[in-house]
């Protein structure tokens, strides 16, 4: 009885991760928008990178002077950065 | 018709740097050129071009240039092509490590040839640095079936002591009618330092006395272990990113990174302190050879209407922990506010805040039990930082984009505990860095 109980713990576990991406992609297909109303989100402004080369130079500096890198894209190496 | 001229003439000018870098690109890819003017014609109205120079100056210690650009080009079948030639220029001080004293300090420079001296009271920093850098990247993305986009990258990049290669693949799925996508990512670097006077041995004690004895070089000799190190990050990456309704839109990342290899600063070293807080010995520093890091990272998009000046918001938020200990808070804020028909300004705030890795220490003790790691780099230990700047762009005939960007970067080191002797607990062991960031941008 005992050597069963992990095994349904996982089950249980995996039945409520599954229940919680069913039911969140259930969600995201309520959300939305259709194509004709892409006027605002098709603006740069709204790019969720607005400005790439920003971006870049704002990655390397912070790179170089704290101790954590990427999050939004790849933190990656790139530079012996003092 | 003068203005009219003025205009015309800057487009054609325009017209032509565009097409010259049109070429120029042809030509480094090896693209066959059938003839100039074809070229020109056809490839001129398809090029996007994004230039930048920026100039980071830190008060009293390091300053940096860099210069961007980055071209794009869309194909017919939504091909995308993206390639950046990155160069920076590095020069000033940099903290050793050791930390202020009620003396004067001396120490040898990382190459060994030669010494600097702090004076007393003041943080000691390494003048000596100096380095110019530069980096290629290009990006290939493309449709690779209905609703799947593939995109394959590389990464080249030169410095004096430092080499990195890398490469990188993503897939991306949209669905439901494109306002959701998923996607992955996998990117991999491969670095070589070949820091000049070569690798120094951890633990070791600085050599400091006349470079110039006889003995100088064969006794520095025995303080390294190599020329060169290398040092390996895989980095997997998923996101998630969903349209919420006409206004709004946001993405949720989750990455993993692990870097193996020489993660050391081979030119940071750590004071030896006796009881009374008076510094007996230098010795370089140690750290791990691997480490872990993941992170969250959130963020939102939000169009305002007309009562607000359709103001677009930018927020965002990122939780970083690795396995030496640190974990960092990062919230980035932006608000693009039109200003006429033609022109935007962007106030920016940045808020980040880190704790300290478990084996950062700002010194070490004499008696203090043996140590396997240590670093008194106080980039892995507590600090808080602030950004704070503004942006101001403006649309120039043609579509063309010109901004300018200044900003004010200020660093905050904070004590994580630990207890100072007494001979020091006048000096101040965490000293503020302040830094400003002017950027010239133009699109074209």
């Amino acid at each position: 009885m005992k050597a069963n109980k992990p095994e349904f713990k996982t089950s249980t576990f995996k039945l409520v991760l599954l229940t919680a991406v069913t039911v969140s992609l259930s969600a995201c297909s309520s959300l939305g928008v259709e194509p004709w109303e892409r006027d605002l989100l098709a603006k740069k402004e709204m790019a969720l990178t607005s400005s790439p080369v920003d971006a870049a130079l704002d990655d390397h500096i912070y790179f170089s002077k704290e101790a954590s890198s990427g999050g939004k894209s790849f933190g990656g190496g790139g530079c012996g950065c003092n | 018709m003068n203005k009219l001229n003025k205009t015309s003439n800057k487009k054609n000018r325009n017209t032509n740097l565009k097409a010259a870098l049109s070429l120029a690109t042809s030509a480094l890819l090896g693209t066959s050129v059938v003839s100039a003017s074809a070229v020109q014609a056809k490839e001129a109205n398809e090029w996007q071009f994004d230039s930048a120079f920026l100039v980071y100056s830190e008060v009293d210690r390091v300053s940096a240039t860099e210069a961007i650009i980055a071209g794009t080009k869309t194909f017919d079948n939504d091909e995308v092509l993206s390639l950046k030639l990155t160069v920076d220029a590095l020069t000033g001080a940099s903290a050793n490590g050791a930390i202020a004293q009620p003396n004067a300090q001396t120490f040898t420079r990382p190459s060994g040839n030669g010494q600097y001296v702090t004076p007393a009271g003041e943080t000691p920093l390494d003048d000596t640095f100096h380095d110019t850098r530069v980096q290629f990247n290009g990006q290939w993305t493309q449709p690779l079936a209905e609703n799947i986009t593939g995109s394959v990258g590389g990464h080249f990049s030169k410095e004096y002591d430092y080499l990195s290669l890398g490469v990188n693949g993503n897939l991306a799925y949209d669905f439901n009618r494109k306002n959701s996508t998923i996607s992955m990512g996998l990117s991999y670097f491969q670095d070589t330092f070949t820091p000049e006077g070569g690798i120094p041995k951890p633990f070791s004690s600085m050599l400091v006395g006349d470079s110039g004895a006889s003995d100088w070089d064969t006794e520095f000799a025995k303080t390294r272990i190599g020329d060169s190190e290398d040092k390996s990050t895989a980095d997997i990456l998923v996101g998630f990113t969903q349209v919420i309704n006409r206004r709004m839109i946001t993405a949720f990342n989750y990455s993993y990174s692990m870097v193996d290899g020489y993660l050391t600063d081979p030119f940071k070293v750590v004071s030896v302190l006796n009881n009374e807080g008076i510094a007996q010995d230098y010795i370089y520093e140690n750290r791990p050879d691997s480490r872990v890091k993941q992170s969250t990272f959130m963020q939102a998009k939000y169009h305002f209407d007309d009562s607000l000046l359709n103001t677009v918001a930018d927020v965002s938020y990122r939780y970083m922990w690795d396995d030496w200990g640190i974990n960092s808070h990062t919230i980035d804020t932006r608000f693009t506010i039109p200003v006429g028909a033609a022109s935007y300004i962007e106030p920016h705030i940045r808020f980040y805040q880190q704790g300290a890795a478990d084996f950062y220490q700002p010194y070490v003790v004499d008696e203090q039990a043996p140590i396997s790691f240590v670093s008194a780099d106080y980039r892995i230990g507590e600090m808080t930082a602030v950004t704070v700047g503004a942006k101001y762009g403006v649309v120039l005939n043609g579509g063309n984009e010109l901004s300018f960007r200044i900003e004010y970067y200020r660093q905050m080191p904070t004590n994580a505990g630990f207890v100072d002797p007494q001979g020091i607990s006048s000096l101040d062991l965490y000293p503020v860095v302040e830094a400003v960031i002017a950027q010239v941008s133009y699109s074209f």
